[in-house]
């Protein structure tokens, strides 16, 4: 028997299942970044003069911003102007009205790609706004929501129909020049999702959406907006995945959640996209900017994510804890492996009274990978009994790999509580050989010990996410399994 | 059914094993004594496939099959069990579903149809009983938080359902109180039969008065050095090891 090590690395290469492209015609803008551009996306869009200016506001401030250097990332000049910032599935007329009309061919990439954008989501109580490249196909069950008075459609729909909505709310979470990919994606969003659950009201279903880059070199810049109001409650999941790519594609999407007094938002992520071959060549850029606003009393935001593509991965879902007594919480579950890196976090900024925060933070790595837990827990002097805990996890899976921990602390209020506890460990040769002598295979061992090790994250999952999270842990490490 | 030829094993370039000779009938009960460091769990885990441990001489020929040439869950399949001296944590892995796992694992291996929830958990009911394990263990984590003594019963009731054909017992008996001590020999006991054999590594001959050894052995510096039957448990118990290890250096 060759050693552990060696097995386990021979286990961990799996050939990304999802990689294959989509034969379609797309509406393609020609590479580069301008003015002229940005008034082309918001023309093709419809959009009022004032998202206009509002772009245009933010590019110009992005002309101004440096690209960010990276701490523990090795990463490759990007250059902006190769970059084609639009691109559309064509439609026949007008567009999809249902399902009936969506092309085939994407349906067909979402079939193989196991999403069940059909009757059987609405069954298991699925409402799905799809995203293809950067414009939404087909969104289904509205109806349902719209009994509820939720609305949950794409965002340029929500700027055509709730303009007032999507202009009180937009940026005011993450503002436009926020950071630089912030900025980015302030000027050159395309579409992405929109959610906004009236007062009292608990959304009857959770709300889904799966994102798809499809088009070569097109970067996408999604931009969700989700508004619980007063007393309400919603549960969104976001799953993603991509077609194989030899070019390296920008992703930076942006985030907002506002969660109003007593209002409560679920926010959970299944990430998947290409992260490149064994050789590190080709795989996503992932740089998302995800952020909360706890802005009324006793709210509370819930982010949970399940991290296991891309060849880079940089994204902080954060919490701003600026009602008394909101909670905010940070589950995660970020797997790297070959040479994939990602730098993810949070940070959870306590400025209301009796604030409490959870992060829990579970890192994997196999081969070559390397990983970088960044939080920050800050405690303004005006967030008296302020509590945090922070429990970072790592395991490491050969010794070619890397973990690394950064937690930065601020606390300006002396009753702040703030607890950290960390550990590393490397999958042990002992409890691999315990199950082993009970006859279980190496990487069904491997399978259920990594899974323990991130338990406490996927109990926080929806079911279902569950289910497809452990199974993606499993293609991610393991190669054959089942 | 265990054949052990002069067997030579070495653990990170250290000789441990220099020549150890055993023959094990089926149905047959062995114990192995000896002090710190003779070699009794590198045995052990060179019979189950430990990574690390090489065969550099010697043979084991187990139920007429080349035991060397099988990897560890082979060798699991073919009906060897390790009941280990340190069972390890594994945290967030449920107990019993990685003993359902096993379960099925080693059936499936064998050809033999796996068993659905239901049967598993009828199984899982009735070896309870025999080993009195207390339920909560079941459902928590692996070892995880179990006390010492809590952790030799659960081997001893994964070894009742697993239902080997070749155990291996290494120290079960350290840190058992004294009714535990009784219950685990009582569920080793039912578990003797004619078609199943067990190696006992134990340190102390009270074991031994609850399980009725056909062989006693002792293994020194990485040989068995002395063999007899159960009164030789005694006499070690009453005069320590010196007695041999000098008779046989003389
Ligand atoms: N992984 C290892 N690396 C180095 N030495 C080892 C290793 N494993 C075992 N040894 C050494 O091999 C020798 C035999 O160890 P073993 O665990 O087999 O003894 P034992 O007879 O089971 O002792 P005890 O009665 O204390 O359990 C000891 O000297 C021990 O230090
Ligand atoms: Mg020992």
């Amino acid at each position: 028997m060759s050693t552990n090590s060696e097995k386990m690395e021979d286990l961990v290469g799996k050939d990304y299942e999802h990689g294959f492209v989509t034969d379609i015609d797309s509406d393609t803008v020609a590479p580069g970044l301008n003015e002229e551009v940005i008034t082309f996306i918001s023309k093709k869009k419809e959009e009022p003069e004032w998202l206009l200016e509002w772009r245009l506001k933010a590019y110009r401030h992005w002309l101004t911003m440096e690209d960010p250097t990276w701490a523990h990332l090795d990463i490759e000049h990007i250059d902006y102007q190769a970059i084609s910032y639009y691109s559309a599935p064509k439609k026949k007329e007008d567009g999809p009205q249902s399902l009936d009309e969506v092309d085939p061919k994407l349906l067909e990439t979402y079939e193989k790609l196991g999403i069940p954008l059909q009757e059987q989501k609405f069954l298991a109580g699925v409402a799905v706004d799809a995203v293809f490249d950067s414009v939404s196909v087909a969104t289904t069950f509205k109806g349902k929501l719209a009994d509820a008075g939720v609305i949950f459609c794409s965002f340029s729909e929500a700027v055509k129909d709730h303009p007032e909505l999507v202009k009180k709310y937009l940026g005011s979470v993450v503002p436009a020049a926020d950071n630089f990919f912030a900025a980015l994606n302030s000027a050159v969003f395309t579409d992405g999702s929109f959610v906004y659950i009236p007062k009292g009201v608990r959304c009857p279903m959770e709300l889904s959406t799966y994102f798809r880059i499809n088009a070569s070199n097109t970067g996408q810049f999604e931009r969700t907006l989700i508004v619980a109001d007063e007393a309400s409650h919603v549960s969104y999941l976001e799953g993603c995945t991509a077609p194989m790519r030899d070019e390296n594609q920008l992703h930076a999407a942006v985030v907002e959640l506002v969660a109003l007094e007593d209002a409560e938002i679920k926010y959970s992520t299944v990430q998947n996209w290409y992260p490149g071959d064994e050789n590190g060549v080709g795989g996503i850029y992932n740089f998302v900017t995800k952020r909360a606003d706890c802005r009324g009393d006793n709210s509370k935001v819930s982010w949970t994510q399940v991290e296991t593509g891309s060849a880079i991965t940089w994204k902080y879902p954060s919490c701003i804890l600026k009602g008394d007594n909101s909670v905010g919480e940070f589950y995660s579950v970020a797997v790297t492996n070959n040479y994939q890196q990602a730098d993810t976090g949070t940070k959870m900024i306590h400025l209301g009274k009796n604030t409490r925060s959870t992060i829990i933070s579970k890192g994997i790595s196999a081969k070559k990978a390397q990983q970088s837990y960044r939080g920050l827990v800050k405690v303004s002097k005006s967030a008296d009994n302020a509590r945090n805990y922070t429990q970072c996890d790592s395991l490491l899976m050969g010794d070619q790999c890397g973990a690394h921990t950064f937690p930065y602390i601020e606390a300006k209020n002396s009753s702040a509580k703030v607890e950290h506890e960390a550990t590393t460990s490397k999958i042990g040769d002992d409890q691999l050989f315990y199950c082993l002598q009970r006859g279980i295979k190496e990487e069904d061992a491997v399978n259920m010990i990594v899974n323990g090790f991130c338990k406490e994250v996927f109990k926080e999952l929806p079911m279902e996410f569950a289910v497809e999270a452990q199974k993606l842990l499993g293609i991610t490490l393991e190669g054959a399994v089942g | 059914m265990l054949d052990i030829k002069e067997l030579h094993a070495k653990v990170e370039d250290k000789e441990i094993l220099k020549g150890l000779n055993l023959n094990i009938k089926a149905g047959e009960v062995h114990a192995i004594m000896g002090p710190n460091g003779s070699g009794k769990s590198t045995l052990a885990n060179v019979l189950a496939g430990r990574n690390g441990y090489e065969v550099t001489k010697g043979s084991i020929e187990y139920d007429g099959k080349d035991l060397l040439e099988l990897e560890p869950e082979e060798r699991a399949w073919a009906g060897v069990f390790l009941a280990f001296q340190y069972p390890v944590e594994i945290p967030g892995v449920n107990n019993v579903y990685l003993l359902k796992a096993a379960v099925n694992a080693i059936r499936k291996n064998r050809g033999e149809q796996e068993l659905d929830a239901v049967e598993f958990l009828a199984l899982v009911k009735e070896k309870m009983k025999l080993v009195k394990m207390k339920e909560d263990l079941l459902n928590r984590a692996v070892n995880e938080g179990f006390s010492g003594g809590e952790k030799k019963r659960n081997e001893i009731f994964q070894m009742a359902v697993l239902e080997p054909k070749l155990a291996i017992l290494d120290e079960t008996d350290s840190g058992l109180d004294i009714d535990a001590l009784k219950i685990v020999s009582e569920g080793v006991n039912s578990l003797r039969s004619p078609e199943r054999s067990i190696i006992l590594v134990t340190h102390y001959q009270r074991l031994l008065d609850y399980i009725k050894p056909d062989h006693v052995h002792v293994l020194s510096n990485g040989k068995i050095i002395k063999s007899g039957g159960p009164e030789l448990a005694l006499e070690l118990e009453e005069k320590g090891y010196d007695w041999i290890v000098e008779t046989e250096a003389a």
